[in-house]
């Protein structure tokens, strides 16, 4: 990592990163940055900071790095973190709070992941539940990636696995509200 | 006992047959399950990388209706529901605002007072060994399988309270129950890559890879599933990581319920076994019914 000059980071900066990690519940500087959540994290082969990293860069209040990592995105929630962390921190809580900050703040640094999740949640809002056939031919549409999985697909069908009618609840006014007041409230957790 | 169940988004799809294996097996169990009505999609995993408020309020607003219907333990199959669903339901108990907020935005009382838990545990615990055992009819003699739990069964521990984050036992329990062999191995509780397998196809195939390799390294025959998530991606993907990477993995995977609904005298055919991309119907002639492929052919 090249030098970096911390003596001008406003303490607007700290302000936010402490409203973050209070989100997550995490104390930031509890981390004595011993590097046990990164050793055992899955993912951390194909992430460019590793979640030891990801905190120390809160740590040194460099926030807009921290959220312009691919890491935050990459993170699969799967917890061997913040399960083995021998000081307590909630790292996985920590990298799901940046990531929808990221998103707050329209930088998603995984153009993929943040398009699957769109497609996702529209189709929630939009049925109550997630039909997964059209979860995969949008995704694969508005990725470029026409072909993925279709070689799966036939054998999908075949075995009454996949549909093409979309499973909807009924009330599916009730679930567009959640959406509505939810997006509303953003911001205020 | 009466169980409000929850079946999430794919268990009517790619999931069908966990589905139907889960209603044989509750049957045979003595379990009652009620599915809650015009339940909705819990929002995992895209939910909780959006919104911190959505991601509590569209699992609250199912856990809200079972609890309307008077149900006491709700009963989740998908790992990933179950997670989200437990996440919700502490945020709620620890907070009396955090309650208040998730009461506006569902429009419904919600007190979090009805237990949850995953479809592996209300088996295994609540109904108990014993009462597997006795239905046991088709003992699955000296079939080898890999228990595995992936992450988010099992994992944040204090939240899931499940009987060892890194260690789990009651999915090898339940398979030894069934008169087959639980293997020791490493990748129990390790990661699939989730639903992140579709973005980021690079992730997946390794970590599915490894998983798959440390199983047949330790004799593994079959896997054994409580996801049906991690079920598509390691029976779903078998093909693809060989053809990637040039292994020769033919490792049939399965959902725990339809091992026991094998072992409680069903068919293959009674849940949908022919659905599984990687064949196990040879499997299980040989390990099922020993006799009878001899016989017949
Ligand atoms: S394991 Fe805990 S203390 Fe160690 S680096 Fe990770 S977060 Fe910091
Ligand atoms: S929760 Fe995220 S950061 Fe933590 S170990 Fe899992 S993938 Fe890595």
């Amino acid at each position: 990592m090249e030098k970096v000059d911390l003596s001008n980071i406003g303490n607007e900066v700290h302000a936010d990163i402490t409203q973050l990690a209070k989100n997550a519940g995490v104390e930031l500087s509890s981390c004595y940055q011993c590097g046990k959540c990164s050793a055992g994290c899955p993912v951390g082969f194909i992430m460019d900071e590793s979640p030891r990293r990801v905190i120390r860069l809160l740590q040194l209040g460099l926030l807009d790095d921290a959220l312009r990592t691919r890491a935050i995105w990459l993170c699969a929630t799967c917890d061997t973190c913040s399960t083995r962390c021998p000081k307590g921190v909630a790292v996985a809580a920590l990298m799901e709070s940046l990531r929808q900050e990221a998103k707050r703040r329209g930088i998603t640094t995984e153009k993929n992941i943040n398009l699957f999740n769109d497609i996702f949640l529209n189709n929630v809002r939009l049925f109550g539940r997630s039909p997964e056939v059209i979860l995969s031919a949008l995704y694969n549409l508005r990725s470029g990636n026409f072909f993925q999985d279709m070689d799966a697909a036939a054998h999908l069908f075949k075995s009454g696995k996949a549909h093409f009618m979309p499973g909807r609840i009924k009330n599916t006014q009730a679930v567009r509200r959640i959406f509505n007041k939810c997006l509303e409230k953003e911001g205020q957790h | 006992m009466r169980y409000a169940y929850y079946p999430g988004c794919s268990l009517d799809a790619t999931g069908i047959e966990y589905d139907t294996a889960n209603k044989l097996v509750a049957k045979k169990l003595g379990m009652d399950l009620v599915e809650i009505p015009d339940w909705n999609c819990c929002g995992a995993t895209s939910a909780h990388s959006t919104n911190h408020l959505l991601a509590l309020a569209l699992p609250a607003r199912n856990l809200a209706i079972a609890e309307a219907e008077g149900f006491e333990t709700v009963a989740i199959p998908c790992a990933a529901c179950f997670a989200r669903c437990k996440k919700t339901a502490a945020a709620v108990q620890a907070s009396p605002e955090m309650k208040g907020k998730i009461r506006d935005i569902i429009e419904m009382d919600y007190q979090a007072k009805a237990e949850i838990l995953s479809f592996l545990d209300v088996v295994g615990k609540k109904v108990g060994l014993e009462k597997i055992k006795e239905q046991v009819i088709q003992p699955l003699r000296g079939l080898k399988v890999a228990a595995y739990y992936g992450c988010l069964l099992v994992r944040p521990a204090a939240i899931m309270q499940s009987d060892d984050p890194e260690n789990p036992m009651v999915m090898d329990h339940i398979i030894e129950g069934l008169g087959a062999t639980a293997l020791d191995w490493d990748y129990k509780t390790e990661c699939c890559g989730a639903s992140h397998v579709v973005p980021v196809p690079n992730l997946g195939k390794n970590l599915i890879h490894d998983i798959l390799r440390n199983a047949a390294s330790h004799g593994a025959e079959a896997i054994a599933t409580a996801c049906p998530l991690c079920m598509l991606n390691l029976d779903m993907r078998q093909k693809q990581i060989n053809a990637l990477l040039g292994t020769n993995f033919h490792i049939p995977i399965f959902h725990f319920t339809e091992l026991m609904a094998l072992a409680f005298g069903y068919s293959g055919q009674d849940f949908g076994l022919a659905k599984h991309f990687e064949p196990a119907e040879e499997l299980i002639a040989r390990t099922v019914n020993p006799g009878v492929r001899s016989a017949g052919a």
